[in-house]
């Protein structure tokens, strides 16, 4: 039976080993056509020439590529973004990191229901939450300028809107819950007692917040930090509303170049070194931290 | 004097009472076992000796100081937990290390001791090792290290045994054992086997829904069990209902065509429980029949049938006839191998 059946194996094994990449045809038809292509036309779109009167013209040229690189604008408009989004990043790590650490001592009925504010932000439009903050600190009649002014406290409004505090701030807020949940996720995976351990040992609070939990939500922080950070730099409802025309962004900037002054090509050299910087960034980033937590959390 | 002292502790957790007048007074150097099924308030009591649960009612005094006024970090215990509990992110001598940095020990000296523990437990040569990448017995060992370089007044160990398999289980039991001979320290063991606590525990505390059954050695416990539970749970156990019968002294104690001189102060329904181990067959005694008997290479398991309920017998595979299956039988003890207790709650 055993002589009889090898050979059969072998000749089906061509066959079967075809299986796993037919599975994978229709997820990679859909990444294809949804990611790759449009991809690669932006790129080439990259390369075209346009002029005022005769549009985009499909040559070769680096006009565009040689614009962005050369004027300080773009220069300028780039290390605004990148500044807001790391900005953005340091205050959820600072804010979300204790959070989530507050959370996840709460009794079950607590953490529910915190979990739900944390989160519920998720189901609203950043749009609509962007809005939040322009409803209470635009200019002379958000309510909480209104307030502050007619309760005498303020004689003239608190600038936000349209400065970079103001993206910054309302960055940092949007994005939150992802920190929360990056860092929560990590402290799930502590072992319980391991405040106990080091409390026998002679510790005091401080000491394992600082020694034991930190060191070990420190993968959390800094996944949940790549999250926010890819996601702040490419952050296009939040900079539009509050940072306004004045403080473009790169998202921003490559949205007005696509549908106000239709110079495609030029729209789409930001946006795709938008794309290389973040995939740099973020792709060096992560490596650093699988490199230097590699050996403790496998 | 008592070297750790338990006076009357008690821990509710709003209706449900953990832990009820537990008392207990520890000789410096001994090795305690609290044994007890799972929820009977064993870990409870160790987490109160260690801080981490406050005692609802009753003192703990170590070395006639009361622990309630110490905070757990400064009660200088050594604990061993069930998932060890070790630093991930420190490899096996920085978790060593640990405490003694927080006793401020300086640093030559600390090298020096982290080494001396980590060899106590053979593990020399894994110092940086981070645990992930070491077998649960190494962590294991690790967690004990850890618990006594910082010489404990007493080392606490929570089910420290129950993640490993039976064999490594063992070998740890025989090196815990001799470690605690070397060191002297103090020991409190928790833990759900009865077979690890009556190989390694100077006295054995039993216990069952919150409360105290029996404390004694494990000779004590085992041989002369004061309560019915104490009697199930420590290894198995045969009971036989019986009567004595008075006022005539001595006293008989009758069951079935069975009869023997009562142990002194028992009167009316009692309960004889007898271990299997210790009955013999023979032509007098309490009369059964094998209904079957499996072999179990070192010793023979026979179940019987007799006048008072069902009873196990393990006899040695001395090499000797063994009776066979469905023969009538007597069964036979020696007054000291039974235990007797008053039945239904007469005294």
């Amino acid at each position: 039976m055993s002589t009889a059946a090898a050979p059969a194996i072998v000749s089906h094994a061509e066959p079967a080993n075809r299986v796993p990449y037919a599975l994978v045809l229709p997820a990679a038809m859909v990444f294809v056509g949804a990611v790759v292509i449009p991809l690669v036309m932006t790129i080439v779109l990259s390369f075209n020439n346009w002029s005022q009167y005769r549009g985009i013209e499909p040559v070769f040229i680096l006009k565009n590529w040689i614009e962005v690189f050369s004027d300080p604008y773009y220069a300028e408009m780039f290390w605004r973004t990148f500044r807001f989004a790391a900005l953005a990043t340091v205050i959820t790590a600072v804010f979300g990191a204790p959070e989530a650490y507050i959370l996840n001592r709460m009794s079950p009925r607590w953490r529910g229901l915190f979990l739900l504010l944390i989160l519920g932000p998720l189901l609203i439009s950043v749009v609509a939450r962007t809005l939040g903050w322009a409803l209470l600190f635009g200019g002379n009649n958000g309510l909480v300028n209104k307030l502050l002014m007619s309760a005498g406290i303020l004689t003239s409004p608190i600038r936000f809107m349209f400065t970079e505090t103001g993206v910054v701030v309302a960055l940092a807020h949007v994005m939150m819950p992802f920190m929360v949940l990056s860092v929560w996720a990590a402290l799930q995976r502590i072992d319980p007692q391991i405040e106990h351990a080091a409390m026998s040992l002679g510790a005091g609070p401080v000491t394992i917040l600082r020694r034991i939990i930190l060191p070990q939500i420190m993968p959390g922080v800094l996944s949940g930090g790549i999250i926010v950070f890819s996601l702040a730099a490419s952050a296009f409802a939040t900079p539009a509303i509050i940072g306004g025309r004045r403080l473009k962004v790169a998202s921003t900037l490559a949205y007005d170049e696509f549908l106000n002054t239709l110079n495609w090509p030029l729209g789409a050299v930001v946006a795709v070194l938008l794309l290389i910087a973040l995939v740099l960034i973020v792709v060096g980033c992560n490596a650093l931290v699988e490199r230097r937590y590699a050996e403790v959390f496998r | 004097m008592a070297y750790l002292e338990l006076d009357r502790v008690s821990k509710a957790f709003g209706p449900h009472m953990a832990v009820e007048d537990f008392s207990l007074s520890v000789r410096q150097g001994e090795f305690i076992s609290f044994l007890g099924p799972s929820g009977c308030g064993k870990t409870t009591t160790l987490q109160m000796i260690a801080g981490f649960i406050d005692p609802t009612k009753g003192g703990i005094r170590l070395e006639g100081q009361n622990l309630a006024a110490v905070h757990p970090s400064r009660r200088g215990l050594g604990i061993v937990f069930q998932s060890y509990a070790l630093f991930p992110h420190m490899t096996a001598a920085e978790n060593v290390s640990f405490g003694l940095e927080m006793r401020g020990v300086a640093k030559a000296e600390r090298i020096e001791r982290v080494s001396a523990a980590l060899a106590m437990v053979g593990l020399t040569g894994y110092e940086d090792r981070y645990p992930k990448r070491m077998s649960g017995g190494q962590q294991q060992r690790v967690a004990l290290a850890r618990a006594l370089v910082i010489r404990p007044s007493v080392l606490l160990l929570d089910e420290p045994l129950s993640n490993l398999d039976a064999k490594r289980r063992e070998e740890m039991q025989i090196e815990l054992r001799q470690i605690q001979r070397t060191v002297g320290t103090t020991t409190i063991l928790v833990t759900h086997d009865q077979t690890e606590a009556m190989s390694l525990s100077d006295r054995i505390v039993v216990m069952s829904k919150g409360r105290i059954e029996q404390i004694g050695t494990p000779e004590d416990i085992y041989e002369r069990p004061a309560t019915a539970f104490v009697a199930q749970f420590l290894g198995k156990t045969n009971e036989f209902a019986a009567i004595v019968h008075g006022p005539e002294t001595p006293a008989r104690i009758v069951a079935g065509g069975w009869q023997a001189t009562a142990p002194a102060g028992l009167s009316g329904p009692v309960t004889v429980s007898v271990r299997p181990e210790r009955i013999g067959f023979s032509d007098e005694g309490l009369a059964a029949r094998i209904v079957s008997r499996s072999f179990q290479g070192d010793h023979w398991l026979f179940s019987c049938d007799t006048e008072c309920g069902n009873a196990f017998v393990i006899r040695l595979n001395d090499g000797g006839p063994q009776p066979q299956e469905t023969e009538a039988v007597r069964l036979t003890w020696r007054p000291d191998d039974m235990s007797v207790r008053a039945r239904g709650g007469v005294a």
